[in-house]
């Protein structure tokens, strides 16, 4: 498929003339793409960020496992060993009890102080803080954690992070399947607007084909052409986009009251979308248009 | 140059166009196919010119085999065949000069050599003073002069004539009939259908019959054969 310059002109040539020449269809084209790019765009914001937040989230998930009261120095290590030698662990890191107090008295601020806790009789256990290398494992390693010698129970917000795993994977899921449906949307207007003007383009086609041209020779400018299309339904959805996130980010701080829910930050997140809007586009014009093409070309 | 042995074709509704014809054409032939409407004549044009593929049977045009000829090659095969039809098949949108250039850009002619070649061709058709004219404001006979301009602007070694002269009042007839013998006494092989009893007993020439999907009659100079 070794192709002169010149031949490359043409087909540029040719396929901006024809979407220029079929102005209205084009119209109608790059509208629907605009659409449903604009929909797609919105659902990657929300789900890059939605995941961002889920990744932080589950990033703070640590399991707490408390010795038992009972155990002495030496049980303690051997657990500690126990812990380290586990497989898909982060990091384990041992706290003392007294540790423990003193987390627990400046957690609580001035009220801490005025308990007046002392070391006597701190009622606390020792613990080992055990981090997963994948979060989502937590569950099963802290199960694994319970069995082992001189451990009192494991702490890790059970109930607070079964549903969040929950809820992230539905909505990763949800998402994704609402993307893709929303592409083959897309394909399939572009398809269509394509066939509409390829049929009043037949005969030039079918011309083509008696005189000898190559099936890539007549694809070429309808390749253009949906490129053409799909870039320019992109525009749109990424000023609006740009423009739209880049106000979310500035207010963003004013208004969020819960500190661990961050927004990705506008730069560079938004050329990162940008490109990948712009990729969706073009891939779903040429895809359209080169498959509408292809049953004109069986002759 | 062109060679058919037992070549049967069967369309897949059922219908058998042709059934078992042997033909050897040599180049340089000047051949008209003849025979009813439906005898088969269209399906042997279209056999050649790969429109079709035969169900059974060996098809060789410039020593290639058209049975085992896979579909990327079919373009380069079509490049040495040229083609006019009853219909003309002109872009009605472009002006005469573009309708032939197209035929020379499509196979990445360099713009000098199109230029050059084109005028040349039209030339040749008697219609270099009409290059800028749209199909619309020209006559039949011109318009088919156009197609045949087009057809042998890439020097094919094979010109193919479906019914050229079908839709076109005796005068003119003739006119594209001199053009066809000046393109044969170069060199070019030609195959025309023809429904023209008129042409045929005039311009003597090899008569092939097709009658219920076979060769009925293969006879140089030889007559039409039929009643109009």
């Amino acid at each position: 498929m070794d192709m002169k310059i010149r031949t490359f002109k043409r087909h540029f040539r040719e396929g901006l003339k024809n979407t220029w020449r079929n102005n209205w269809m084009t119209l109608a084209s790059v509208a629907a793409v605009t659409t449903t790019l604009l929909l797609v765009a919105t659902f990657l914001v929300l789900m890059f960020n939605l995941n961002h937040v889920a990744d932080a989230l589950e990033e703070d998930v640590q399991m707490k496992v408390l010795v038992d009261l009972t155990a002495d120095e030496d049980e303690t290590e051997a657990l500690g060993d126990e812990l380290n030698a586990l497989n898909n662990i982060e990091s384990v890191e041992f706290s003392s009890r007294d540790e423990e107090l003193e987390g627990l008295i400046s957690s609580m601020g001035e009220q801490g102080d005025s308990w007046g806790l002392q070391d006597e009789d701190n009622p606390l256990n020792d613990a080992y803080v055990v981090r997963a290398n994948e979060p989502q494992d937590t569950i099963e390693i802290a199960e694994e954690i319970e069995q082992m010698d001189s451990v009192e129970r494991v702490n890790y917000g059970q109930d607070v992070v079964q549903n969040l795993f929950t809820f992230n994977n539905y909505a990763r899921n949800i998402g994704l399947v609402l993307i893709v449906a929303l592409l083959f949307t897309a394909i399939f207007l572009i398809s269509n607007t394509i066939k509409i003007t390829i049929m009043a383009r037949r005969r030039e086609i079918e011309i083509m084909k008696l005189v000898g041209a190559t099936n890539w020779f007549i694809r070429w400018p309808f390749f253009v052409e949906g490129l053409l299309l799909g870039v320019l339904g992109s525009i749109v959805p990424i000023s609006i986009l740009t423009v739209g996130y880049y106000y979310l980010d500035q207010n963003a701080a004013a208004v969020n009251q819960f500190e661990f829910i961050q927004i990705l930050p506008f730069y560079p997140f938004i050329f990162q979308l940008a490109a990948i809007i712009l990729a969706i586009g073009a891939g779903i014009g040429i895809w359209g248009s080169v498959m509408s093409v292809r049953k004109f070309l069986k002759v | 140059m062109i060679e058919l042995k037992n070549v049967k074709k069967t369309y897949p509704n059922g219908v058998t166009a042709l059934n078992g014809i042997d033909i050897h054409i040599d180049s340089g032939e000047f051949v008209y196919l003849v025979g009813q409407s439906g005898a088969g004549k269209s399906t042997f044009i279209k056999l050649i010119f790969r429109e079709e593929m035969a169900s059974s049977g060996d098809i060789y045009i410039n020593n290639r085999d058209l049975s085992t000829m896979k579909w990327k090659d079919v373009p380069h095969l079509r490049r040495e065949i040229g083609v006019v039809y009853q219909d003309f098949k002109l872009l009605p949108k472009m002006t005469v000069y573009e309708n032939v250039a197209f035929a020379l850009e499509v196979v990445e002619e360099s713009p000098r050599q199109i230029r050059k070649r084109v005028m040349e061709v039209l030339d040749q058709v008697g219609l270099k003073n009409k290059a800028r004219f749209i199909p619309d404001e020209l006559s039949g006979g011109e318009q088919q002069r156009v197609a045949i301009a087009r057809a042998i602007a890439n020097y094919p070694k094979l010109l193919i004539a479906d019914e050229p002269t079908g839709n076109l009042d005796p005068d003119t007839s003739w006119e594209i009939m001199k053009i066809l013998e000046e393109i044969n006494a170069t060199g070019t092989t030609i195959i025309m259908a023809t429904h023209s009893k008129d042409i045929v007993n005039t311009i003597k020439r090899r008569v092939i019959a097709v009658e219920g999907g076979l060769v009925v009659r293969d006879q140089h100079r030889g007559d039409y054969g039929y009643e109009d």
